[in-house]
Protein backbone atom coordinates (compact mmCIF):
# COMPACT_ATOMS: atom_id res chain seq x y z
CA UNK A 1 0.00 0.00 0.00
CA UNK A 2 1.63 3.29 -1.05
CA UNK A 3 2.20 5.89 1.60
CA UNK A 4 0.09 9.04 1.49
CA UNK A 5 2.26 11.86 0.15
CA UNK A 6 1.89 15.61 -0.20
CA UNK A 7 0.09 15.35 -3.55
CA UNK A 8 -2.70 13.25 -2.04
CA UNK A 9 -3.28 15.76 0.75
CA UNK A 10 -3.34 18.63 -1.74
CA UNK A 11 -5.85 16.74 -3.87
CA UNK A 12 -8.09 16.13 -0.85
CA UNK A 13 -7.88 19.82 -0.01
CA UNK A 14 -8.81 20.68 -3.60
CA UNK A 15 -11.85 18.41 -3.38
CA UNK A 16 -12.89 20.05 -0.10
CA UNK A 17 -12.49 23.51 -1.64
CA UNK A 18 -14.50 22.69 -4.77
CA UNK A 19 -17.26 20.99 -2.76
CA UNK A 20 -17.48 24.01 -0.48
CA UNK A 21 -17.58 26.44 -3.38
CA UNK A 22 -20.32 24.48 -5.17
CA UNK A 23 -22.19 24.18 -1.87
CA UNK A 24 -22.02 27.95 -1.36
CA UNK A 25 -23.22 28.61 -4.89
CA UNK A 26 -26.10 26.15 -5.14
CA UNK A 27 -27.67 25.80 -1.69
CA UNK A 28 -30.68 27.99 -1.08
CA UNK A 29 -30.67 27.36 2.67
CA UNK A 30 -28.50 29.94 4.44
CA UNK A 31 -27.25 27.28 6.88
CA UNK A 32 -26.15 25.21 3.87
CA UNK A 33 -24.18 28.17 2.56
CA UNK A 34 -22.47 28.36 5.97
CA UNK A 35 -21.55 24.69 5.73
CA UNK A 36 -19.96 25.37 2.36
CA UNK A 37 -17.84 28.10 3.95
CA UNK A 38 -16.69 25.64 6.61
CA UNK A 39 -15.67 23.15 3.91
CA UNK A 40 -13.64 25.79 2.07
CA UNK A 41 -11.84 26.85 5.26
CA UNK A 42 -11.06 23.22 6.04
CA UNK A 43 -9.55 22.72 2.61
CA UNK A 44 -7.27 25.71 3.16
CA UNK A 45 -6.35 24.37 6.60
CA UNK A 46 -5.45 20.98 5.19
CA UNK A 47 -3.16 22.69 2.68
CA UNK A 48 -1.42 24.65 5.45
CA UNK A 49 -0.85 21.59 7.63
CA UNK A 50 0.33 19.45 4.71
CA UNK A 51 2.86 22.10 3.69
CA UNK A 52 3.93 22.44 7.33
CA UNK A 53 4.70 18.73 7.39
CA UNK A 54 6.35 18.25 4.01
CA UNK A 55 8.15 21.52 3.24
CA UNK A 56 10.27 24.08 5.04
CA UNK A 57 7.18 25.97 6.22
CA UNK A 58 7.42 24.16 9.55
CA UNK A 59 5.46 25.21 12.57
CA UNK A 60 4.21 28.44 10.95
CA UNK A 61 1.70 26.49 8.92
CA UNK A 62 0.20 24.92 12.02
CA UNK A 63 -0.05 28.29 13.78
CA UNK A 64 -1.82 29.79 10.77
CA UNK A 65 -4.20 26.81 10.68
CA UNK A 66 -4.94 27.39 14.36
CA UNK A 67 -5.84 31.03 13.65
CA UNK A 68 -8.04 29.89 10.76
CA UNK A 69 -9.94 27.57 13.11
CA UNK A 70 -10.49 30.40 15.60
CA UNK A 71 -11.64 32.85 12.93
CA UNK A 72 -13.91 30.21 11.38
CA UNK A 73 -15.61 29.71 14.74
CA UNK A 74 -16.14 33.47 15.08
CA UNK A 75 -17.43 33.68 11.51
CA UNK A 76 -19.89 30.85 12.13
CA UNK A 77 -21.24 32.60 15.25
CA UNK A 78 -21.81 35.91 13.45
CA UNK A 79 -23.24 34.31 10.31
CA UNK A 80 -25.62 32.22 12.37
CA UNK A 81 -26.79 35.33 14.23
CA UNK A 82 -27.39 37.02 10.86
CA UNK A 83 -29.29 33.94 9.66
CA UNK A 84 -31.50 34.02 12.77
CA UNK A 85 -32.16 37.73 12.26
CA UNK A 86 -32.99 37.04 8.60
CA UNK A 87 -35.39 34.31 9.70
CA UNK A 88 -37.04 36.66 12.19
CA UNK A 89 -37.65 39.22 9.46
CA UNK A 90 -38.60 36.98 6.53
CA UNK A 91 -40.01 33.89 8.30
CA UNK A 92 -37.91 31.75 5.98
CA UNK A 93 -34.25 30.85 5.60
CA UNK A 94 -34.28 30.81 1.79
CA UNK A 95 -31.55 33.19 0.65
CA UNK A 96 -33.42 33.85 -2.61
CA UNK A 97 -36.01 35.76 -0.59
CA UNK A 98 -33.52 38.33 0.57
CA UNK A 99 -33.99 40.53 -2.48
CA UNK A 100 -34.99 43.87 -0.99
CA UNK A 101 -32.07 45.57 -2.71
CA UNK A 102 -33.12 44.19 -6.09
CA UNK A 103 -33.20 47.12 -8.49
CA UNK B 1 9.38 -8.12 23.73
CA UNK B 2 11.66 -6.26 21.36
CA UNK B 3 11.53 -9.18 18.94
CA UNK B 4 7.76 -9.14 18.94
CA UNK B 5 7.74 -5.39 18.42
CA UNK B 6 10.13 -5.58 15.50
CA UNK B 7 8.17 -8.47 14.01
CA UNK B 8 4.94 -6.51 14.21
CA UNK B 9 6.50 -3.38 12.68
CA UNK B 10 5.32 -4.05 9.08
CA UNK B 11 1.82 -4.77 10.35
CA UNK B 12 1.75 -1.46 12.23
CA UNK B 13 2.93 0.51 9.20
CA UNK B 14 0.32 -1.26 7.06
CA UNK B 15 -2.42 -0.36 9.54
CA UNK B 16 -1.18 3.25 9.62
CA UNK B 17 -1.17 3.61 5.84
CA UNK B 18 -4.56 1.95 5.59
CA UNK B 19 -6.13 4.22 8.18
CA UNK B 20 -4.73 7.30 6.45
CA UNK B 21 -6.20 6.16 3.14
CA UNK B 22 -9.50 5.49 4.91
CA UNK B 23 -9.48 9.06 6.26
CA UNK B 24 -8.69 10.38 2.77
CA UNK B 25 -11.60 8.48 1.23
CA UNK B 26 -13.96 9.44 4.08
CA UNK B 27 -13.10 13.12 3.70
CA UNK B 28 -13.69 13.11 -0.05
CA UNK B 29 -16.88 11.07 0.16
CA UNK B 30 -18.40 13.10 2.97
CA UNK B 31 -17.57 16.41 1.25
CA UNK B 32 -19.30 15.21 -1.93
CA UNK B 33 -22.25 13.99 0.15
CA UNK B 34 -22.59 17.44 1.75
CA UNK B 35 -23.03 18.93 -1.72
CA UNK B 36 -25.39 16.23 -2.99
CA UNK B 37 -27.75 15.86 -0.03
CA UNK B 38 -30.81 18.08 -0.04
CA UNK B 39 -31.91 17.79 3.59
CA UNK B 40 -30.00 20.26 5.75
CA UNK B 41 -29.83 17.90 8.75
CA UNK B 42 -28.17 15.24 6.59
CA UNK B 43 -25.80 17.92 5.34
CA UNK B 44 -24.85 18.62 8.95
CA UNK B 45 -24.23 14.89 9.54
CA UNK B 46 -21.98 14.55 6.48
CA UNK B 47 -20.19 17.74 7.49
CA UNK B 48 -19.42 16.14 10.86
CA UNK B 49 -17.93 13.13 9.03
CA UNK B 50 -15.90 15.37 6.71
CA UNK B 51 -14.49 17.56 9.49
CA UNK B 52 -13.77 14.59 11.76
CA UNK B 53 -11.82 12.74 9.09
CA UNK B 54 -9.97 15.97 8.31
CA UNK B 55 -8.93 15.91 11.97
CA UNK B 56 -7.71 12.35 11.36
CA UNK B 57 -5.62 13.64 8.47
CA UNK B 58 -4.19 16.30 10.80
CA UNK B 59 -3.14 13.56 13.20
CA UNK B 60 -1.52 11.72 10.29
CA UNK B 61 0.38 14.92 9.43
CA UNK B 62 2.00 15.08 12.92
CA UNK B 63 -0.23 17.98 13.94
CA UNK B 64 -1.73 16.40 17.02
CA UNK B 65 -2.74 19.58 18.85
CA UNK B 66 -4.35 20.91 15.70
CA UNK B 67 -6.29 17.70 15.20
CA UNK B 68 -7.56 17.85 18.77
CA UNK B 69 -8.48 21.53 18.34
CA UNK B 70 -10.30 20.66 15.14
CA UNK B 71 -12.33 18.00 16.94
CA UNK B 72 -13.08 20.26 19.91
CA UNK B 73 -13.83 23.52 18.12
CA UNK B 74 -15.35 22.36 14.83
CA UNK B 75 -17.04 19.08 15.60
CA UNK B 76 -17.85 19.94 19.19
CA UNK B 77 -18.64 23.62 18.84
CA UNK B 78 -19.34 24.91 15.37
CA UNK B 79 -21.38 21.92 14.25
CA UNK B 80 -23.53 22.08 17.38
CA UNK B 81 -24.06 25.77 16.64
CA UNK B 82 -25.09 24.92 13.06
CA UNK B 83 -27.49 22.22 14.23
CA UNK B 84 -29.06 24.71 16.65
CA UNK B 85 -29.42 27.09 13.72
CA UNK B 86 -31.14 24.38 11.71
CA UNK B 87 -33.54 23.71 14.58
CA UNK B 88 -34.30 27.39 15.17
CA UNK B 89 -34.99 28.11 11.52
CA UNK B 90 -36.85 24.98 10.51
CA UNK B 91 -40.16 26.05 9.02
CA UNK B 92 -41.66 22.61 8.46
CA UNK B 93 -41.05 18.91 8.91
CA UNK B 94 -40.11 18.43 5.24
CA UNK B 95 -38.02 21.52 4.74
CA UNK B 96 -36.31 21.07 1.40
CA UNK B 97 -35.30 23.87 -0.87
CA UNK B 98 -34.30 22.30 -4.13
CA UNK B 99 -32.11 23.97 -6.67
CA UNK B 100 -33.37 23.86 -10.21
CA UNK B 101 -31.83 21.14 -12.45
CA UNK B 102 -30.29 23.70 -14.79
CA UNK B 103 -28.44 25.34 -11.92
CA UNK B 104 -27.30 21.92 -10.68
CA UNK B 105 -25.88 21.00 -14.09
CA UNK B 106 -24.14 24.35 -14.40
CA UNK B 107 -22.68 24.08 -10.88
CA UNK B 108 -21.49 20.54 -11.56
CA UNK B 109 -19.82 21.63 -14.79
CA UNK B 110 -18.07 24.58 -13.13
CA UNK B 111 -17.11 22.46 -10.12
CA UNK B 112 -15.59 19.70 -12.24
CA UNK B 113 -13.63 22.17 -14.34
CA UNK B 114 -12.33 23.91 -11.20
CA UNK B 115 -11.39 20.54 -9.71
CA UNK B 116 -9.62 19.55 -12.91
CA UNK B 117 -7.66 22.80 -12.91
CA UNK B 118 -6.64 22.36 -9.26
CA UNK B 119 -5.79 18.66 -9.67
CA UNK B 120 -3.60 19.25 -12.71
CA UNK B 121 -1.75 22.05 -10.95
CA UNK B 122 -1.28 19.82 -7.87
CA UNK B 123 0.16 17.07 -10.05
CA UNK B 124 2.35 19.20 -12.30
CA UNK B 125 3.92 21.69 -9.91
CA UNK B 126 7.12 20.51 -8.22
CA UNK B 127 6.39 21.63 -4.68
CA UNK B 128 9.96 21.25 -3.53
CA UNK B 129 12.44 23.22 -5.63
CA UNK B 130 15.17 20.71 -4.87
CA UNK B 131 13.32 17.78 -6.34
CA UNK B 132 12.12 15.07 -4.03
CA UNK B 133 9.65 16.09 -1.38
CA UNK B 134 10.99 14.67 1.86
CA UNK B 135 9.41 15.15 5.27
CA UNK B 136 11.47 17.40 7.49
CA UNK B 137 11.84 16.54 11.13
CA UNK B 138 10.85 19.17 13.65
CA UNK B 139 14.11 20.67 14.78
CA UNK B 140 15.67 20.75 18.19
CA UNK B 141 13.28 21.63 20.90
CA UNK B 142 10.42 19.42 19.89
CA UNK B 143 11.46 16.19 18.17
CA UNK B 144 8.90 14.53 15.97
CA UNK B 145 9.32 11.24 17.80
CA UNK B 146 7.55 12.74 20.79
CA UNK B 147 4.57 13.45 18.59
CA UNK B 148 3.98 16.63 20.52
CA UNK B 149 3.53 20.04 18.97
CA UNK B 150 1.68 21.56 21.91
CA UNK B 151 4.71 23.11 23.60
CA UNK B 152 6.04 24.60 20.38
CA UNK B 153 2.65 26.01 19.42
CA UNK B 154 2.12 27.56 22.85
CA UNK B 155 5.55 29.18 22.89
CA UNK B 156 5.06 30.57 19.39
CA UNK B 157 1.78 32.13 20.52
CA UNK B 158 3.79 33.77 23.30
CA UNK B 159 6.21 35.20 20.76
CA UNK B 160 9.02 32.68 21.27
CA UNK B 161 10.29 30.39 18.57
CA UNK B 162 12.67 27.82 20.06
CA UNK B 163 12.12 25.53 17.09
CA UNK B 164 13.69 28.17 14.84
CA UNK B 165 16.20 29.67 17.27
CA UNK B 166 17.81 26.64 18.90
CA UNK B 167 20.71 25.14 17.03
CA UNK B 168 20.66 27.71 14.24
CA UNK B 169 23.64 29.81 13.22
CA UNK B 170 21.76 32.86 12.00
CA UNK B 171 21.41 35.65 14.51
CA UNK B 172 17.92 36.73 13.54
CA UNK B 173 15.34 35.32 15.94
CA UNK B 174 12.32 33.56 14.56
CA UNK B 175 9.00 35.31 14.21
CA UNK B 176 6.49 34.82 17.00
CA UNK B 177 2.75 35.23 16.99
CA UNK B 178 2.03 37.28 20.11
CA UNK B 179 0.36 40.21 18.33
CA UNK B 180 -1.90 38.04 16.11
CA UNK B 181 -2.85 36.07 19.22
CA UNK B 182 -3.95 39.25 21.03
CA UNK B 183 -5.79 40.53 17.96
CA UNK B 184 -7.60 37.21 17.66
CA UNK B 185 -8.57 37.37 21.34
CA UNK B 186 -10.11 40.84 21.03
CA UNK B 187 -11.69 39.83 17.75
CA UNK B 188 -13.37 36.83 19.40
CA UNK B 189 -14.71 39.00 22.22
CA UNK B 190 -16.13 41.61 19.83
CA UNK B 191 -17.58 38.94 17.56
CA UNK B 192 -19.34 37.13 20.40
CA UNK B 193 -20.81 40.36 21.78
CA UNK B 194 -21.97 41.30 18.28
CA UNK B 195 -23.47 37.86 17.66
CA UNK B 196 -25.34 37.97 20.95
CA UNK B 197 -26.64 41.43 20.03
CA UNK B 198 -27.76 40.32 16.57
CA UNK B 199 -29.44 37.12 17.69
CA UNK B 200 -31.16 38.46 20.79
CA UNK B 201 -34.86 37.81 21.19
CA UNK B 202 -36.62 40.86 19.90
CA UNK B 203 -39.74 41.93 21.70
CA UNK B 204 -42.42 42.57 19.17
CA UNK B 205 -43.85 46.00 19.81
CA UNK B 206 -47.57 46.19 20.05
CA UNK B 207 -49.06 48.72 17.65
CA UNK B 208 -49.91 51.94 19.43
CA UNK B 209 -53.47 52.19 20.55
CA UNK B 210 -55.51 54.74 18.72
Amino acid sequence: MPAVELDVYLFVAAVLFVCGAVCMATKRNAIGVLMGVELVLNGANLNFVAFARYTALGLDGQVIALFVIVLAAAEAAVALAIALSFYNNHLTIDVDRGNELHG
Amino acid sequence: MEIVKSALEPLFSLIHAGSVWAFVLATIGAAVAVVLSQNVVRMAFWLIIALGSTAGLFFALDADFLGAAQLLVYVGGTLVLLVFGVMLTASGPFMQMKTSPGEGVLAGFIGFSLLGLLATSVCTVAWDPHGAVAPIAAAGYNPAEEGNTTRALGMSLLGLRPDKDLGQENARPGTGYLLPFEVASVHLLVVLVGAAYLARAKRRQAPPAL
